[in-house]
């Protein structure tokens, strides 16, 4: 009896004892859970950080929208609640095809986006009609906005909803936040975590159903840092205006600094259609072009440098002792081995400055066989061909400088003299990207071994001076100002200013056939062509590097585009003067071409349909 | 004991003591029970109110039985109730799933329920019957483990292993009272604790869940485990002196299930802390003293027994309520009487303290005279 009354006293003892732990003892850790099961946040996407271009103009920005998406989860008729919609914000098929085909790939709780950038009309056409339309969420937010569309597309990239396989990685509940984006291309991607910022939240009062019973003061977001670039949005935009409707890219730089000004590949996308969920025939009409708007063709093309290689092969023969007023006689061509190599012309005696000015073939054939092949190709080399670059850039293809010992390694046989007659004038296993092509000249320019930017924020490292003799420098400088002002393959794309020369050379790389060149009639055959440049020639500031694929010859297809180009520079309303002609001969200036080509590629593909 | 002149002489005579202590937890219990509801007597406080009342005035009325009687009706009744379970057993079978009640015509009664107090009589009759030499004898032991075994069998093939295990423990303590052997309980805990694994593999699949969740709740704790984590969360974030009367977040944004029911403590302790715990609890161990004490003062061995297997009986409803909400036994679905809403509990209790105020009227007003032992 007592033993019975003893127990069931220490069993009140044990059960008064596990209380105070539980409310006293550990009340702090339930207590935060209490919280956590009360309190639930609603998450918020930071805004994402501005990138500005070097004088704070805005590149990408956020602009406030309203936006509908669908919780896959909470969706209980599919059909009817899209058709709602569609009739409520007017969507067209190609809308709807993307929504089934993300709503397929969702996961049950990740939103899928419906439209964005809504107008307050059917935004609140939307919101009046939510209690019908179950897993429907309309919000507002901001969306990512490029002010230049595509003339920034391959530099910023775009953002977009993150993929399942995002998610997946993070396991961040943000990534299933309604409105947010990621960085999916270009510097958005490699900047995302600058850009991204801190997310805030609705702080509200839940029952455990999920139903809210009152709104807690918020918690802010932090919105992502401001990144500034070297771009100058206004050469930006104004160099892919001015390729018109050319495939190509240009890279400007700042010869001192190695500032990237300009960094264009066209023709491009529209990031903000990407931003906003691209539509299928949009994405069709991208992928089908054969001018490739979907590839950077900075980062991704590689193309042969053609006769872009003399000044720097000069600088090479120069240091290897070769006197610059020895002649060498062009009767057209000359015979390497078993084989005639065919020059563009008869050009004569040619001398050094005069072989640069009129990009005779066979004075560098000649001279390149009377040195060594080893230390000419590594003075190319070593003034950016061939070289990769630190840059945020997500994929960087930088191509081939071939050298003697290159070969041996790849290819396991010896240099022959074709090899070093293919290396002179560019060609054979040569290989370099747009950057490269900027670089070179900017290198020549200020004599400097300057590495390309692309942020402003990145320290500034001491540029060490080429270890290239100051008069070589000087002599192959004033030749290349002798091709554009004196008599040279660029004449026809002078500066029109007073007192600035620009300094360049043309390249025309074979696409098809060595040999032949004249006018091909199938695009995709003719030749590329670059032009690489710096101005002012005496005091050098700029550097410009450009590709035309398929343009034909440098001086008719890429010299012009890199004079206009230049020209802005020094004065913009002879720029845009140059430019307003032609834009009326291409129909219009780039926003325009490409909504009226989209909508010409809608109604072909609604045509089809039909 | 109240004796005032203006206070009639029956009225006096009841236990006014236990009455308040009965009276405030059953106000605890309207409380919390206002407080479950968002501040609203409906739907649960106020027809709680009512039951409790009814039950008190059944209870007080009881007060006035004769040990004589309650001892003639110990065996009866036991047969009764044991002929329902079969009923409802066989109702269940015909209705292909748990029946735990018959319904006859308004109300609702649950044999289990009755079988608390009625394997208390019936148990404390069979060892008054028995000779006192022969509790070291087997037949000291097997008619009992019989009377008891039966019922619970039937219990737990309900399914309710909740009322099963109370059951037992009911009827263990009376037997253990009459005096048998402790190494007795001993063999038998023994032998549970080696046959828990093959009444594991009987379960169903429900009861295996909540054994498998009692010994770790927080490994599902959205899924089955959720329960005792959010009970757990309940009490723990009361603190000291809890959230506030009608602060309780978790029982007032539903995180905390059956905040009204099984989990009502926790729905309590959440407002009033853990100072309101210790209050309650306090109550209780008082209630069940005063029910040890009645079987301490008792003259009959029936008396001593049936005090002792009532308060018993009260003892396992709170203990294992509060184990099962503190996370320290499985959750098997036990109410805290007087506290919890529903009429099952209230009623079980209000017999069981109905009968121990008769046993006690009977001590005081045998007090003067000599009675020798009632013949049985």
């Amino acid at each position: 009896m007592m033993l019975f009354g003893g127990a069931q006293a220490a069993v009140g003892a044990v059960l008064v004892g596990r209380l105070g732990w539980l409310a006293v003892a550990e009340n702090e850790k339930y207590q935060l859970m209490s919280e956590n099961n009360r309190v639930q946040i609603i998450p918020v996407p930071p805004r994402r950080g501005w990138i500005v271009d070097r004088y704070g103009k805005p590149i990408a920005i956020n602009r406030s929208s309203f936006r509908v998406d669908l919780i896959p989860q909470q969706l209980e008729n599919p059909e009817p609640t899209l058709r709602t919609l569609a009739e409520l914000l007017r969507l067209d098929s190609d809308d709807l095809d993307r929504i089934i085909s993300d709503l397929k790939q969702s996961r049950g709780f990740q939103p899928v986006g419906v439209a964005d950038n809504v107008t307050y009309e059917d935004y609140a056409a939307v919101t009046v009609r939510l209690p019908e339309l179950a897993g429907v969420s309309a919000s507002r937010g901001f969306s990512r906005y490029y002010p230049a569309g595509p003339a920034v597309a391959h530099l910023v990239g775009y953002v977009g909803t993150p993929s399942a396989q995002d998610y997946e990685k993070t396991k961040d509940p943000l990534f299933l936040t309604p409105g947010f984006k990621i960085g999916k291309q270009g510097l958005e991607k490699t900047l995302e975590p600058y850009l991204r910022g801190q997310p805030g939240g609705q702080r509200v009062e839940v029952t455990a159903r999920g139903k809210l019973v009152k709104e807690l003061d918020p918690k802010p977001d932090r919105s992502g840092e401001t990144v500034q670039l070297t771009i100058d949005a206004g050469i930006q935009e104004y160099a892919a205006r001015r390729m018109g409707p050319e495939s190509g890219a240009l890279v400007a730089l700042d010869v001192e600094s190695g500032d990237i000004l300009a960094f264009v590949s066209m023709p491009a996308f529209d990031p903000n259609s990407f931003s906003r969920g691209i539509g299928r025939t949009e994405w069709k009409m991208l992928s089908e072009n054969d001018h490739l708007p979907l590839l950077n063709k900075i980062a991704q093309g590689l193309y042969p440098s053609g006769s872009t290689i003399k000044p720097a092969m000069a600088l090479s023969f120069l240091k290897q002792g070769i006197d610059p007023s020895r002649k060498v006689n062009c009767p057209g061509g000359i015979q390497i081995g078993n084989r005639y190599f065919r020059c563009d012309k008869v050009h004569g005696l040619m001398d050094m400055h005069s072989a640069i000015e009129r990009s005779c073939n066979t004075y560098f054939w000649a001279t390149g066989l009377k040195t060594d092949p080893q230390q000419t190709t590594e003075m190319v080399s070593y003034l950016g061909y061939g070289d990769a670059f630190d840059l945020p850039l997500a994929a960087q293809r930088y191509g081939t400088m071939p050298n003697p010992k290159w070969l041996e390694s790849k290819y396991h046989r010896k240099w022959q003299a074709y090899d070093t007659a293919n290396t002179s004038i560019g060609q054979g296993y040569v290989l370099i990207n747009p950057l490269q092509l900027a670089v070179m000249p900017g290198r020549i320019a200020s004599g400097k071994l300057i590495q390309p930017r692309l942020l402003m924020g990145t320290p500034r490292k001491p540029i060490p001076p080429l270890n290239v003799d100051a008069e070589h420098l000087e002599f192959v400088r004033k030749a290349m100002a002798s091709v554009v002002n004196d008599s040279g393959t660029a004449v026809a794309s002078k500066l029109p200013l007073d007192g600035i020369l620009m300094a360049g050379k043309t390249g025309t790389a074979q696409v098809f056939r060595l040999g032949e060149r004249g006018h091909q009639s199938n695009w995709a055959l003719r030749d590329h062509a670059l032009f690489i440049a710096f101005a002012p020639a005496d005091k050098p500031r700029y550097a410009i590097g450009c590709i035309i694929e398929h343009g034909g010859f440098g001086a008719s297809a890429a010299a012009p585009i890199v004079r206009d180009t230049m020209t802005y520079f020094f004065d913009q309303q002879k720029a845009w003067a140059a430019l307003a002609p032609l834009e009326q001969q291409w129909g219009g200036t780039l926003a325009e071409r490409n909504a009226r080509q989209l909508d010409a590629f809608k109604a072909t593909a609604r045509a089809n349909v039909a | 004991m109240i004796s005032s002149a203006i206070i009639p002489q029956p009225l006096a005579k009841l236990p006014w003591r236990l009455l308040l202590l009965i009276t405030v937890i059953a106000t605890i219990g309207l409380l919390t029970l206002y407080s479950a509801a968002g501040g609203s007597v409906t739907p649960w406080a106020l027809k709680q109110a009512v039951i409790f009342l009814i039950f008190v005035t059944i209870a007080v009325g009881m007060s006035w039985l004769k040990e004589s009687s309650i001892k003639s009706t110990a065996f009866p009744l036991y047969t009764a109730v044991l002929i329902m379970l079969v009923l409802v057993e066989l109702l269940g079978f015909v209705g292909k799933g748990a029946q735990r009640w018959l319904d006859i015509g308004p109300i609702r009664i649950q044999p289990s329920e009755f079988m608390k107090p009625a394997i208390v009589l019936v148990l404390a009759r069979f060892y008054e019957l028995l000779p006192p030499g022969d509790i070291r004898r087997w037949r000291a032991i097997w008619p009992a483990a019989l009377l008891l075994g039966i019922p619970a069998a039937l219990i737990l093939v309900q399914p309710d292993l909740g009322t099963a295990i109370m059951i037992v423990l009911i009827g263990s303590t009376v037997m253990f009272v009459a005096g048998l052997p402790w190494w007795l309980f001993a063999g038998a805990f023994g032998a549970l604790a080696t046959a828990a694994p093959v009444a594991y593999s009987f379960m169903h699949d429900y009861q295996r869940k909540r054994v498998l969740i009692f010994l770790n709740p927080e490994s599902d704790p959205l899924g089955a485990g959720y329960h005792i984590t959010q009970s757990k969360i309940a009490i723990g974030s009361g603190g000291l002196f809890g959230k506030g009367y009608l602060q309780g977040s978790q029982s007032h944004l539903d995180y905390l299930p059956e905040g009204h029911t099984d989990f009502v403590f926790s729905t309590m302790v959440e407002e009033w802390g853990f100072l309101g715990g210790v209050i309650l609890i306090f109550c209780f161990a008082l209630v069940i003293r005063w029910g040890m004490r009645v079987s301490l003062r008792a003259r009959t061995r029936f008396a001593q027994l049936a005090a002792a297997g009532l308060s018993a009986t009260i003892f396992f409803y709170v203990a294992i309520n509060l184990m099962m909400v503190m996370g320290l036994a499985p959750v098997v679905g036990v109410p805290l009487p007087l506290v919890s809403y529903g009429g099952s509990a209230v009623m079980t209790v209000m017999l069981c303290i109905g009968l121990l105020m008769a046993l006690e009227r009977q001590q005081r007003t045998a007090s003067g005279l000599s009675t020798s032992r009632i013949p049985a």
